[in-house]
């Protein structure tokens, strides 16, 4: 789950190579649609953007759990609470596959967390929203996610090798995420008027959020071209979020909930969704760390790794008691 | 404050097939290491049988030596046999 566009805001832009023919081959293989691999030659922005972009990934995986794992004890059965843990779990996993990917470019895990903890990385501003209803959750999966999945699919042909593979690992799953969201609103738009009306008020939550998870209008995005030329992006901004609207406008209305954008409509000659304005200047907003939950996901997330930190020094001190022991045997 | 050390995971996806590479884990020790592979990696029943292995402990070839090592296999097409051809009349060899 989550939003990478948003790194483009702080990458540098132009390659900074001045070996050419080292830089030329490198193209070469981007040219042939060949994966780099950790051992190879790179330019040191094709580096640093990838490390900063898989790490913002990453950490969104992470601070993700925290928004949906507040309903774990509150879950409205003993299914539901089963399938949120896991996905939940599937959270974690996916930001440790990304931390690895991360690793194969020469930056150790313990520092890229002492950069979100102090705030010199940032995760995606989605998860700086609040949970307050249960179909919250379900709206989550459904959008939040399904928003991931058109963001992500693409990246699992990304030409950094190990980022793709851990995209296709996690695009796997990511599926699963969706379903049991949509299943979670289709149920309660189903349901009771106050569940209807829950639902709705869900969406009403998370859709603009959600279609600003694609990043910037590409007309603003001044770092595109450069990723793309790199193979680290595929669509631009706008395609992605267009397809995820032309996607996801028909599935509201097969549940019966409406999406809250009064200019929302079918465009015969385009042969997709024309939408409203997106206000930019909230996106802005929570991103600069003016969003509902921001400072409560990084007060969590450094308060865990604080109290984390005795069993993780135990470990160590057990494997070393542990190695000692097997010496003496051995000798 | 120490980190637990890097480790490289493999994975058996079923009877039959070798062991794979599929990503690495932290841990302070290899039955650690196991256990969170297998945590991270068969959560889906990817595997029937992991592998871990200290990354320190891993030698591998570099970007540099790939000409060295490689291209000198690529002028030998004759170790394939689709480098024969045969006649007509012999259909299976």
């Amino acid at each position: 789950m989550a939003y990478v566009t948003e790194t483009e805001a702080e990458s540098p832009a132009e390659s900074d190579s001045n070996d050419s023919e080292l830089d030329a081959q490198f193209l070469a293989l981007i040219d042939a649609d060949e994966r780099i691999e950790p051992t190879d030659w790179m330019p040191e922005r094709y580096r640093s953007t990838l490390i900063r972009q898989i790490a913002q990934h990453a950490h969104s995986e992470i601070i993700g759990m925290q928004p949906e794992g507040a309903w774990l004890t509150r879950a409205p059965s003993l299914r539901r609470k089963a399938i949120l843990t896991a996905k939940v779990q599937d959270e974690a996993g996916h930001g440790l596959y990304l931390y690895g990917a991360a690793e194969t470019l020469g930056i150790d895990r313990a520092e890229l967390l002492d950069r979100l903890h102090t705030g010199r990385q940032k995760y995606s501003s989605i998860f700086n929203y609040p949970t307050p209803t249960w179909a919250d959750i379900g709206a989550i999966g459904w959008l939040v996610d399904g928003a991931a999945i058109m963001n992500q699919v693409p990246l699992c042909r990304c030409s950094y090798g190990p980022y793709a593979r851990a995209m296709i690992r996690i695009c796997k799953e990511e599926s699963f995420h969706q379903r049991q969201g949509f299943q979670i609103m289709m149920t309660l738009a189903e349901g009771s008027p106050d569940q209807h009306h829950m639902a709705q008020e869900a969406l009403n939550r998370w859709w603009w959020p959600s279609i600003m998870m694609f990043g910037p209008s590409d007309a603003a995005s001044i770092h595109s071209s450069q990723n793309m030329r790199w193979g680290i992006k595929r669509f631009s901004n706008d395609e992605l979020r267009q397809r995820f609207i032309d996607a996801t406008v028909p599935q509201a209305e097969l549940i019966g909930l409406a999406i809250p954008d009064p200019d929302l409509k079918w465009n015969d000659e385009r042969g997709s969704y024309d939408y409203g304005e997106i206000d930019w200047e909230e996106f802005n907003r929570v991103i600069a760390g003016d969003g509902p939950c921001n400072a409560e996901r990084m007060e969590r997330r450094v308060t865990a790794h604080e109290e984390g930190s005795w069993v993780r020094e135990a470990a160590l001190a057990h494997a070393e008691k542990e190695r000692v022991r097997r010496e003496e045997v051995a000798a | 404050m120490s980190a637990w050390p890097l480790w490289e995971v493999f994975v058996r996806a079923r009877r039959g097939v070798s062991h794979v590479h599929a990503g690495t884990v932290h841990a302070p020790d290899a039955e650690i290491a196991l256990q969170n592979a297998r945590d991270l990696f068969t959560r889906r029943s990817e595997g029937v049988s992991l592998w871990v292995v200290r990354s320190s402990d891993i030698t591998a070839s570099s970007g540099d030596d790939r000409a060295s090592l490689f291209e000198p296999a690529e002028d030998k097409t004759f170790r394939h046999p689709s480098d024969f051809e045969l006649p007509d009349a012999v259909s299976h060899m």
